[in-house]
């Protein structure tokens, strides 16, 4: 508890706290952010209805305009679906989907980043040029061009029943797979000015493992340029796997995520029920904007330069 | 020291060629067994053999894989499951539209997204600035499917003016077939290339912006204000024109995402081509012309990005000093 109030002390008086206070924009969307880190998690407490509870689906109010248009009721704030589903349980969910995929394939891309630009940085040589050179050849690829690949590819290579299976980890891995050059990139060039400072010099004296020191001493000083491409970069995988889903790639239609509601609202456009569609797309929107609003921020507020 | 750096690029180049043909060939040979597929369920293994004989499929690896480069020279990927056509015409004839398709959103880019970058630059306290500021991260922001539908939705179903899918009237040059003749054509071009274009758009107007802002600060510039040349011919003249080498080589790469980019529009639009192609054949499991897309693909990239290299080589002395 002592520790908690005096961690809270010190951000209070931090100068990231403060220009935190100063930019409008960056407290307004770390709220949104929160409130939408908050329905994700809450969803199933949220949401009115269960959506993959087919018990509680009633066809006859299918199709359901939002509340404000002509035809629609209060129960159903933003409509049904043409399953009878409420929009808005149905996004809540897919919003938690969208979140758990991009959070989850930004920490393994980090992971895998960080491990190969420390790695890279510190013992150079040859380990060094090989990483690098597939860093390089990836970079020349667009990082939706290289998900989509993988994840069409492991669609043609694996039988429709492993993939069904397995799918969410296969969206996760293309993701991640596909946004790992900048992390190691970074990480390199910061890691090759650490590891000829004195600390590290000192711990190498006493003999300390190259594991230990690196990921000991060497990781907690490069951590702030780590920290700006994992938040800019979990916008960009929350994209990701939207743009994927919504070409039927993607996670599975058992459990949608927002680029599939999207995508199946699309399908309906025709028929004139425009909100099956646009409301999943606003709110991917919404979160889209202030993670880069929130990353931008960020990025000005730890670079030393700037100030 | 200029043949080195040549050498090394075309080295580069070409190591990422084997390794995707590497892949290609791996799809062709491992999935969806070639042999099955041929002679159908009651086959005998006499008749299996003869069948893994007669297309070369007993023969040692490497082999296989030279034959295979060998026919992928050639343009032969075997024939698409899909359609039962050749995938090489398939892919003809899908090609033009991808390529009319990225060519209209290209030129929308810059020459609306240059524009407003000077502007931007030019004038960084203006409202207008302000307003473009916004509009850019938004467009950075809302993805692209997004933006297509609500295309669609406007201008689509409730105003009617403009179909939501196709290309229209083509007419056929030779073996090209093009939108760019017909009403309908143009018509239907509109929306998939202001879809496509529009994050491009805001891409070169920030990096503009901010190489003019940059630009306008150099020493040559101040110079060029205390010989008392006219503002306009400084702006124009002197910035903007070493604004734009950074920008053309932003714009070489960028012509490739933009191919690759269209898979979505395509997919939004049902534009028939490239895009919209592969997005069918890995729901269909069409391993030809799988394999194949990822060859043209990958040269396509290898080609833009050496390309790109070179040049900027060539233009910057600074570059040719170092090695």
């Amino acid at each position: 508890m002592k520790t908690l109030m005096l961690t809270a002390r010190r951000w209070r008086h931090s100068d990231l706290a403060w220009s935190l206070g100063r930019s409008p924009e960056a407290w307004i969307s770390a709220l949104v952010l929160l409130a939408y880190l908050g329905m994700a998690v809450l969803a199933p407490l949220l949401a009115p209805q269960n959506p993959f509870d087919l018990a509680a689906l009633d066809l006859m109010d299918a199709r359901m305009p939002p509340a404000w248009v002509d035809g629609g009721q209060l129960k159903y704030l933003f409509g049904t679906d043409g399953q009878g589903r409420d929009m808005v349980s149905v996004m809540l969910y897919g919003l938690r989907m969208s979140l758990l995929v991009g959070v989850a394939s930004t920490l393994l891309s980090l992971v895998v980043g960080v491990t190969l630009g420390l790695v890279a940085g510190y013992v150079g040589g040859r380990i060094d040029n090989v990483i690098m050179r597939a860093a390089d050849v990836q970079l020349s690829f667009p990082a939706i061009l290289v998900a989509l690949l993988i994840d069409g590819l492991s669609r043609t290579v694996l039988p429709r029943a492993v993939h069904e299976q397995l799918s969410l980890l296969i969206v996760i891995v293309a993701i991640a797979l596909a946004n790992w050059v900048q992390y190691a990139r970074t990480v390199r060039g910061v890691t090759m000015i650490e590891k000829d400072k004195d600390y590290v010099n000192a711990v190498r004296l006493i003999g300390m493992g190259r594991a230990r020191i690196l990921f000991r001493h060497v990781l907690p000083n490069i951590l702030s340029p780590v920290l700006v491409i994992a938040t800019l970069s979990i916008g960009l995988a929350v994209l990701t796997e939207a743009t994927l889903s919504f070409l039927g790639l993607g996670v599975p239609a058992t459990s949608p995520s927002l680029g599939t509601l999207i995508r199946l609202g699309n399908e309906v456009l025709f028929s004139g029920e425009w909100w099956i569609t646009v409301l999943p797309g606003l709110l991917l929107v919404g979160l889209v904007l202030s993670v880069n609003l929130f990353g931008d921020w960020l990025r000005d507020a730890l670079n030393p330069r700037l100030k | 020291m200029m043949l080195r750096f040549l050498l090394g690029r075309l080295a580069n180049a070409a190591v990422v060629m084997v390794l995707v043909s590497m892949l290609s060939f791996s799809l062709f040979n491992f999935i969806g067994d070639p042999v099955s597929n041929l002679v159908g369920e009651n086959a005998t293994v006499n008749e299996r053999d003869a069948m893994r004989h007669a297309l070369g499929l007993d023969q040692p690896l490497p082999l296989q894989y030279l034959k295979f480069v060998g026919r992928a020279v050639q343009g032969e990927f075997g024939v698409s499951y899909r359609n039962i056509e050749p995938v090489s015409r398939v892919i003809a004839s899908r090609l033009p539209a991808t390529l009319e398709l990225s060519l209209v959103a290209a030129v929308l880019a810059l020459g609306v997204g240059i524009p407003m970058g000077v502007y931007a630059g030019l004038k960084p306290r203006s409202l207008l600035t302000r307003g473009l500021q916004v509009l850019s991260l938004v467009g950075i922001s809302v993805p692209s499917f997004v933006t297509g539908i609500i295309l669609i939705l406007i201008f689509s179903i409730y105003l009617n003016w403009l179909p939501s899918f196709g290309r229209g009237d083509t007419v056929m040059l030779g073996a090209w077939s093009t939108g760019f003749l017909s009403a309908s054509g143009w018509k239907s071009l509109l929306m998939p290339a202001v879809t496509l274009a529009l994050f491009q758009l805001t891409l070169f107007m920030r990096l503009t912006r901010t190489q003019m802002m940059e630009v306008l600060r150099s020493e040559y510039i101040k110079f060029a204000r205390a010989r008392g040349l006219r503002e306009r011919s400084i702006n124009y003249r002197h910035a903007l024109r070493n604004t734009l080498i950074p920008i053309i080589t932003v714009a070489g790469l960028q012509l490739g995402s933009m191919i690759a980019f269209s898979i979505i529009t395509e997919t939004v639009f049902q534009w028939p081509g490239l895009g919209l192609l592969i997005i069918q054949a890995i729901s269909f499991g069409d391993v030809p012309v799988i394999a194949a897309y990822l060859l043209l693909i990958a040269l396509l990239f290898v080609v833009i990005n050496t390309v790109v290299d070179l040049l900027y080589f060539a233009v910057d002395p600074r570059l040719r000093a170092q090695r």
